[in-house]
């Protein structure tokens, strides 16, 4: 008798990790064969760079370790010098592709997600305000958001970048490239976070329980971040996730157009300016794995991100 | 017996016009919404007064206006002796708020959907840097819930079982006066009379003072003790319950018991009301009342009438008698 009762109750309410494998959203995740896929791809790209310097057979930012008599070794073969083999080849100094591709991941993901959360902070700061209080504070900030649009974010970071450079002493700016790539995509990218907050704050603070706080007492700073963020935040993960792909594609280009991340610390964007010099020579290896993995990364960061936003949303489950 | 609640002259304007730019194109004036207009009463300690009127009265932005939500355009709302929209003492208006809290309406959007059940009915004392463990157990049992429900998400519950979880946390403050805006109207029908007889044995339970406000006149009659019926942000007759529903005076009030529906005089011939409530933006002259009245003199359309005592009745009716 004690013995079913025990039974019974722990069927009523199962364990904690097993109440989250039966939830809605991991349900929806694990019969979407493009998410799983997607985030497979991710994970295996997010670990190989985490862990780039045990996986990596040469750490390419250490002159010390590189023989220039390598450069240009085809992947798969042995250098016709040397004897040394190359998974996927060698740059025209000599790298192995196959580690600058591990360490560019590095500083690719590590732009992308610094800038997505700075964009995010301003953003969803910004929108909340104009949301609550509305009014002049409303008017500036979403006509700001709505100038900065009307320009590519490209040039807006480009911009940016060129006036951080310019006011950094010359001896830093190797050093402080990264982080101004990280504040110019951040501050380009604000605008769509501040404009889904808005409106999502705009329909939330109307609601009762906002008013109940109200004649609480409660500052409209609490209200705003206790009760107004929590439920305006779905929307904003999946901005988010579909800004991190663009984020990092934004760092590729930057870097592409040579305004980005220095040649001695090469993120994937930098790489790819590198091998396009040696495309039509016939060194294709050069170019094309930093491509692949770019155009991997975030393809499967935006499935990902497509994936969460119909899962996030109420209308289409 | 004193007033806990004074009202006086209340008149609340709202700007409801287009944008700036629209209006000088469209070459139209402002518009401006009277939503409660000069409304004056007095709502006795421990006792239920409930204000009732059709949508668009300003039976709701009165409520509002009491717990200090909306201030008012015009007139005074004192609250124990405090006003809160001219008081400058802040240790005295949080005194005040403490003492006055508010059931809404709509029982799905007045519970935060991302709090547990916990947080939210301490939050009125947690706000204020008060103790709260174990509050919200306490209060679930005497609102007719399980203390285990404490660490529920309100999307777990039940409408009725969601404005219990409403009432818990307006208790929560041991507060003196709930304002009920409509409280059971989003409820059931089997719902409702246990939602409302909660809030009775509550309220003599902590000695509560309720502003009951709804639209539905069986509500009125099970709840109130004196009900004040406003048309157009107007209040147009005040009386004790039995005295409001043995004799309306005014002939808005005969209107509405004539319409609502009676069980006891199932099958009966409805008159129904005449004309439909005006426009706010543009009152009739005079009684707002003057275009439906069936009693209407040329005086009603010129002169707006006053408040007038006949016997325990406040009625603003110039022909009543």
């Amino acid at each position: 008798m004690a013995e079913t009762r025990v039974e019974t109750r722990a069927g009523a309410r199962p364990s904690r990790l097993r109440r989250a494998w039966q939830s809605d959203f991991t349900w929806s995740f694990r019969h979407s064969p493009v998410a799983v896929a997607a985030f497979g791809v991710v994970m295996i790209l997010i670990l190989g760079a985490v862990f780039a310097p045990l996986i990596a057979p040469h750490n390419p930012f250490n002159p010390a370790t590189l023989n220039l008599m390598n450069g240009f070794t085809p992947p798969g073969q042995a250098n016709e010098f040397t004897g040394e083999l190359f998974l996927l080849g060698t740059d025209d100094q000599g790298r192995d592709v196959f580690s600058t591709i591990l360490y560019g991941m590095r500083i690719s993901l590590f732009v992308g997600v610094s800038a997505v959360l700075l964009a995010m902070l301003l953003g969803v700061m910004l929108g909340l305000m104009a949301g609550y209080v509305g009014g002049w504070t409303e008017s500036i900030i979403m006509r700001v958001a709505d100038v900065q649009l009307t320009f590519p974010a490209i040039l807006v970071a480009m911009l940016i970048f060129g006036i951080a450079k310019g006011i950094t002493p010359p001896e830093y700016r190797n050093e402080m490239a990264i982080w101004v790539l990280i504040l110019a995509i951040g501050l380009s990218d604000w605008v769509q976070f501040a404009r889904v907050v808005r409106g999502a704050t705009l329909v939330e603070k109307n609601k009762e329980y906002v008013q109940a706080a109200k004649l609480i007492g409660r500052s409209p700073f609490a209200i705003m971040l206790r009760h107004i963020l929590p439920n305006v935040l779905n929307p904003v993960l999946v901005i988010a996730t579909i800004s991190l792909a663009l984020a990092i594609i934004a760092e590729a280009t930057l870097s592409f157009l040579g305004v980005g991340a220095p040649p001695t610390k090469p993120s994937l964007g930098t790489l790819i300016r590198i091998g396009q010099e040696f495309m039509f020579s016939g060194e294709w290896w050069i170019l094309l794995f930093p491509a692949t993995t770019l155009l991997a990364l975030a393809l499967s960061i935006n499935l990902m991100g497509d994936w969460l936003r119909d899962a996030l949303n109420p209308r289409l489950r | 017996m004193s007033a806990i609640i004074k009202v006086e002259n209340l008149t609340r304007i709202f700007d409801v016009s287009k944008p700036w730019l629209n209006r000088m194109i469209e070459r139209q004036p402002k518009a401006l919404l009277t939503a409660v207009s000069e409304v004056s009463f007095d709502v006795e300690r421990n006792s239920v007064y409930a204000l009732v009127g059709e949508s668009g009265s300003g039976k709701s932005t009165i409520g509002k206006i009491i717990v200090g939500l909306v201030a008012p355009s015009e007139g005074t709302v004192e609250v124990e002796g405090v006003d809160l929209a001219s008081e400058s003492d802040a240790d005295k208006i949080d005194a005040v708020r403490a003492d006055i809290q508010m059931i809404f309406q709509d029982p799905y959007a007045s519970l935060n959907p991302r709090w547990r059940v916990r947080d939210i009915i301490a939050e009125p004392v947690a706000a204020r840097g008060g103790k709260t463990a174990g509050l919200a157990e306490r209060l679930l049992e005497q609102v007719g819930l399980s203390a285990a429900d404490a660490g529920k998400y309100p999307h777990e519950f039940s409408g009725g079982q969601r404005q219990r979880i409403c009432i818990a946390r307006a208790l929560s403050s041991e507060p003196k006066i709930i304002v009920c805006d409509e409280p059971t109207s989003a409820l059931d029908v089997s719902v409702q009379s246990q939602v409302l007889n909660l809030m009775s044995d509550l309220r003599e339970e902590f000695g509560l003072t309720y502003l009951f406000i709804s639209h539905d006149l069986t509500v009125v009659h099970h709840m109130a003790d004196m009900i004040g019926v406003l048309y157009l942000g107007r209040l147009v007759e005040e009386a004790p319950r039995d005295r409001l529903f043995s004799a309306p005076k005014h002939p808005y009030t005969q209107m509405l018991f004539d319409a609502a529906p009676r069980m006891d005089a199932f099958g009966r011939e409805v008159e129904p009301p005449k004309g439909e409530i005006p426009d706010a933006i543009n009152p009739p002259s005079g009684c707002a009342f003057h275009p439906r009245c069936p009693l209407a003199i040329p005086r009603c359309s010129q002169e707006r009438p006053e408040m007038r005592k006949i016997g325990q009745t406040r009625v603003a009716c110039h022909m009543a008698e």
